[in-house]
Parts: structure tokens; C-alpha cells; sequence
């Protein structure tokens, strides 16, 4: 645990939510009567990150990732469990401990709206205490990394979704934090902008050996910079480790493309046939069957090219929430479907 | 760069920022959240006037009633003449530009909008963020209000008899009431952890304060036990007290005891705002990021 950069263990955080019927009467009754019903956010989870790891936090929407992030970065209080950050309790919210982490989110605006971004950069430094050498050095550097150019000396109103995107990240890594929090980085981003952010954050994490724990429902942000995964879904872990290994897991089936020198038959008695035009069929079959599906297909038509793939990594995703939410008893399966966490970083 | 468990932080090439004495980061916090706060006002410099304008209208009002008042009685009223009552109002305008402070409205919006997220992720108390970003407005304000001023002063013919002493007094009665306002205010402000609609009590607040401050009349003009029951409370020392340490012909000793006065009440809204912070920030859900 000590060495961890991050460390989490039987993380709980439940909200208290007003409930009511709707109408008038259910308006007055709430006023004698008021009913709050426990929401379960977080719901037990474990893991740690090494430092120097870059992570990819995974769930649908409400799976309580950001909620997650927020007790992670002393945002929010837990309800119970052990949060420990660079060794810090993040609830206490130490001066020594906010120094060293950050967190973007794709829809926080921390840069005063009328003024140019150097100026919001200036009162930050003055918050972080940072040695203004140290600090225009930092800031230069982000400005470069960044390609924010004159972005920082025009007011922010004035900027476009992505490049205040890209000026909020640079405010955010003032400081030289060692972890960073990141959520949705890329929302609402074009694609341009997303990989351009993307690219950055990997050019942080080996220039400054930072931690990363990064959520995003880009499934290309995940698989530029993460090496692990965490996935969660109802608030419980639902898988930990490779990327790769999520694929293998959770994925059943690949994707047979076959192009055929002559017409387009009906394949549908090698698979599901998931397209077909021009000569080019696409099959769904199942892992341990494809390579007979394949020879078999070689061997019975006249084949000009032949491909097998996994199915595109949102598939997988999609398919391992899916199972999820269909699995009665979700505590049974996040202890089998867990495993050891990849140690090396990004 | 060391972490709370006396663990190395990862590996940074360049090295741990260095950072500066914390007196004097705090001093820079301030410096440069007036700087700030300067020249967002620089960029709403017409809107900044005209609000200044339609503030005048409150002690424009209260000053012709009282002046009337004054005239009926035979030139003045409550020891108040026409000439004191305008000097009474007109430093007034004053006054109340130095102690607009951060509302709770203010924390509302804070709150709903995510702002409090992103100043709660910052190595610093918010509460001195706002502090020194508003007392950033004030050089912009007192320019902006010196015109006015002196409009006031040719309609009004205001009489004012002061001293040096008194004008030393006023000066720093404008910090204390900056101060006293602002953390009451903030203590109001956290009330929306638990209500998040504080309109009401915020409204409570004005109407105690429009009563027993002095904003709405002069206080010896009110009845004996409401001067009573505001000597229990702190609202005179945001607006009464300064406006008389300047023209109000103060002793000597009722300047001193104002001012200490002021140090008591920033003691105890520096306590009220510390306390409620503590059970506050753990009912902060983080909404809207």
C-alpha cells in the first residue's frame, strides 16, 4: 500500500436522495413526511495504481466513476473504506497533498471568463506558492506541449470549446502535479482536439513519471494511453487489469471478413452475418470455433481475401455492461472476473 | 517533493517546483486577486457605473425623507440637521460600495455551477480567495464613486466637522466592516450545503441588518431598545459605525471601543465561518462537477 501512488480498499460512498410520489398532495405529504432513499454511488471497491501508471476508469453513465474520482481527489467525503493517495488522506485535504494532484473535468471552468488566460495562470501561481521561475518555466513548457500559442492572451469567453479545453488543462498542470484525475478530458472535443490532448497526456506522464487515472467514454483515449483498465458498473468493480485481457475475457466471438472473387452468397450457415455487399461478407463467430469457420470458408468458396478480428473495443465494453446489468447478483461476479493489476507504467 | 507517510513522490525529471514563504504567497494570493479583480472591473467599467448609479438611489431617498422630516421639525431631527444628514448619507454611498461583498447568492451559484469544485481542489481556503478578490474591486470603486460624491455633495450641501483622528478611524473602520460583512455573509453562504436555496434567510439577513446598522437611519434616531438590542449584534459596526467615526463627532474613546468592537466581531465571524465550514464541506455532493 505505502509505495502505491494510489491505494483504495472497500471504497463506499452512498447518497441520501429526496424521494417523492408526484403531485400536489405528494408535495404537502413531503412536507410533514420526508423520505430520502439510499443511493449506493460506490459500492466496495479495491484497487491501487503504481506510480507512473496510466489507467483507463471504465463504466457506463452512473456507474460511479466520477464520484470515485472525487473522493480520490478529497472532493467528496466516503462513506467508509481507505482512500490513500501519495500516502495523503484526500478528505483532509492537505495544502501538501492538493500540491500534488489535479483533476480536469471535461466541464469545469476554473479561468476567470473576461480575461485572458495568462492572468488566471498568474493567480494561480500565486495559490500554489510556486517560485515564479519555476512556475513561467512550467507554464512555457505546457504552452509549447499544448500548442496554445496566443490562445492564453486572448479573453477565455473568446475561445472555442476546445481550445478553452485545451487552456483549462494547462491551468490544471500548473503546478506540476504528480497524479492527475482526469474526467472526460476529450468531451465535446473534435477528433483534431481529442488527439491532441491525448498525445499530451502521454507526453506528461513520461516527461513528469506522473500517475494518471483517466475516464472517458472515448474507448480511443482508453486505448492510446491505458495499459489497464478498471471497470466498474452499479458502483462494483466489475474487472481489473490488461486491456487486452478485457477483450479476452468478456469477448466471445470475432469478426470473419471474407471477399470473394465471385458474387455474394448467403454465409449465414458459417455465422452471423453481420454485413454482406459486394462480394464482402462479415461473419460473427464464436472464439473457439473461427479458425474451423475459417478454413472452412477457404476451403468451400472462391476466397480473395480473408480476415479475422476482434470485435471493436466498445463492442466489448458495451458487452461487459450488458452482461452486468442482465447478472442477478452482481457481487458474485466482480471476485472471479478480477485479477491482478499490470504494475508497469504507461 | 515527500509524501504524508514520508514516501518519495514518483520520479520527476525536472524536479519538485519550488515554492515561496507561505506569508508571503498569501501576500501574492491577495495582490494578484486584486490585480484580478481590477481589471475584470476595467472590462465592465460602463456596467460598474450605472450599478453604482442605481445604488445611489437608496440613500438618495432615505436623505429627502429625512431632510423632510428634519425641515418639519425645525431644522433637525434626533441632533441629526439637514447639513449632518447629507454628510451621514453621502459618506454612506461610501461605505456601502467598500462592504458589497460576496453574497450568498454567490455561494448558490458557486455550488450549482461546480465553481466550488475547482476552488476546493486549490491548496487554499476559498473564503480568503473571495476576500482578496473583492477587496480587489474596492480602489476601482472609490474612483468610480468619487464623482458621484461630489455631485451628492453639490445637490445636498452636506456639513462635515472632522478630525484627523477620526478620518485615521474611518479609514480603517472601512476594513473591519469589509471584513465583519464578508464573513457573515460567508457563514450565510454555507447554509446552502444543507438548504441549497438560501434566498430566505439571506433576506432575514438584510432586513435585521437594513434596521440595526444604521443603513436605513441613522441608529440614534432609532428607539432606545432597538440601539440596545444592536449593540448585541454586529450589524452597526458594517454601516453605522464607520459612516459616524467620520462625521458623527465621535469621543476619542467611542472611535477606540468601535474598533475594537470590529476586531471582537471578525474574531467571532472568523470562528462561525471556520466551524460551519467544518460540518459544511462534508455535506458538499459535488454537483454539476
Amino acid at each position: 500500500m505505502i509505495d502505491s501512488a494510489v491505494f483504495v480498499d472497500d471504497l463506499r460512498k452512498t447518497f441520501f436522495v429526496p424521494v417523492r410520489e408526484g403531485g400536489l398532495g405528494a408535495a404537502f405529504k413531503s412536507l410533514i413526511n420526508r423520505e430520502t432513499k439510499a443511493v449506493p454511488a460506490v459500492d466496495g471497491i479495491s484497487f491501487d495504481i503504481e506510480p507512473g501508471e496510466v489507467v483507463g476508469f471504465l463504466g457506463p453513465n452512473g456507474a460511479g466513476k466520477t464520484t470515485t474520482l472525487k473522493m480520490l481527489s478529497g472532493l467528496l467525503f466516503p462513506t467508509s473504506g481507505i482512500v490513500r493517495v501519495l500516502g495523503f488522506e484526500p478528505s483532509r485535504r492537505e495544502s501538501a497533498y492538493l500540491r500534488q494532484i489535479t483533476m480536469v473535468m471535461g466541464n469545469r471552468q476554473q479561468l476567470q471568463w473576461d480575461l485572458p488566460a495568462l492572468d488566471s495562470y498568474e493567480l494561480l501561481r500565486a495559490i500554489y506558492r510556486l517560485h515564479p521561475e519555476d512556475f513561467r518555466r512550467t507554464r512555457d513548457e505546457l504552452i509549447e506541449l499544448l500548442e496554445l500559442g496566443d490562445l492564453v492572451r486572448k479573453p477565455v469567453r473568446n475561445l472555442s470549446l476546445g481550445e478553452r479545453m485545451k487552456v483549462e488543462t494547462a491551468a490544471a498542470l500548473l503546478h506540476r502535479p504528480t497524479v492527475l484525475f482526469l474526467d472526460e478530458p476529450t468531451i465535446g472535443l473534435d477528433l483534431t482536439m481529442q488527439k491532441r490532448i491525448r498525445s499530451f497526456v502521454a507526453e506528461y506522464n513520461q516527461r513528469f513519471g506522473a500517475t494518471v487515472l483517466l475516464t472517458s467514454h472515448y474507448m480511443a483515449d482508453v486505448q492510446a494511453l491505458c495499459k489497464r483498465v478498471i471497470v466498474i458498473h452499479h458502483g462494483r468493480l466489475l474487472f481489473d487489469g490488461d486491456l487486452g485481457a478485457l477483450a479476452n475475457r468478456f469477448n466471445a466471438t470475432k469478426t470473419i471478413g471474407v471477399t470473394l472473387k465471385e458474387g455474394t452468397p448467403d454465409l449465414s450457415k458459417y455465422g452471423d452475418v453481420i454485413s454482406s455487399e459486394d462480394g464482402k461478407v462479415s461473419l460473427r463467430v464464436g472464439n473457439a470455433v473461427a479458425p474451423k469457420v475459417a478454413a472452412k470458408l477457404l476451403q468451400d468458396l472462391d476466397v480473395a481475401d480473408l480476415t479475422i478480428e476482434d470485435p471493436p473495443i466498445e463492442d466489448v465494453i458495451e458487452s461487459v455492461f450488458a452482461g452486468a446489468s442482465a447478472t442477478p447478483a452482481e457481487s458474485e461476479v466482480a471476485e472471479p472476473l478480477a485479477e491482478p493489476a499490470a504494475a508497469e507504467p504507461a | 517533493m515527500t509524501t504524508a507517510a514520508g514516501v518519495e513522490a514518483p520520479s520527476n525529471p525536472y524536479g519538485p517546483p519550488r515554492l515561496v514563504h507561505p506569508l508571503r504567497g498569501l501576500l501574492d494570493v491577495y495582490l494578484t486577486e486584486m490585480r484580478i479583480a481590477i481589471a475584470e472591473q476595467i472590462q465592465y467599467r460602463a456596467s460598474n457605473y450605472f450599478y453604482m448609479l442605481g445604488m445611489v438611489a437608496e440613500p438618495v431617498i432615505y436623505l429627502v425623507v429625512w431632510s423632510t422630516v428634519a425641515t418639519q421639525q425645525g431644522g433637525s431631527v434626533g441632533g441629526y440637521t439637514i447639513g449632518a444628514l447629507a454628510a451621514y448619507y453621502i459618506v454612506w454611498t461610501l461605505v456601502r460600495n467598500i462592504n458589497i461583498v460576496f453574497t450568498p447568492y454567490g455561494w448558490e451559484w458557486r455550488i450549482r455551477e461546480g465553481q466550488l469544485s475547482a476552488q476546493l481542489l486549490r491548496p487554499l481556503f476559498p473564503i480568503v480567495e473571495d476576500l482578496g478578490f473583492f477587496l480587489g474591486w474596492k480602489p476601482v470603486v472609490v474612483l468610480l464613486w468619487l464623482p458621484i460624491a461630489f455631485f451628492l455633495a453639490v445637490v445636498f450641501h452636506p456639513t462635515i466637522t472632522t478630525s484627523p483622528l477620526a478620518i485615521l478611524v474611518f479609514a480603517f473602520s472601512l476594513l473591519g466592516a469589509y471584513l465583519i460583512r464578508s464573513l457573515n455573509q460567508s457563514s450565510l453562504g454555507l447554509i446552502t450545503f444543507w438548504t441549497t436555496r438560501v434566498g430566505p434567510v439571506f433576506q432575514l439577513y438584510i432586513a435585521a441588518e437594513l434596521l440595526l446598522s444604521g443603513r436605513l437611519v441613522p441608529m440614534s434616531l432609532m428607539p432606545a431598545w432597538v440601539q440596545t438590542v444592536a449593540d448585541f449584534l454586529p450589524f452597526q459596526y458594517t454601516f453605522g459605525f464607520p459612516i459616524e467615526a467620520l462625521v458623527g463627532n465621535l469621543t476619542n474613546e467611542q472611535l477606540l471601543n468601535g474598533l475594537l468592537m470590529q476586531v471582537f466581531w471578525i474574531a467571532v465571524g472568523s470562528v462561525l465561518v471556520r466551524v460551519v465550514w467544518h460540518f459544511a464541506i462534508r455535506r458538499y455532493s459535488a454537483v454539476s462537477g
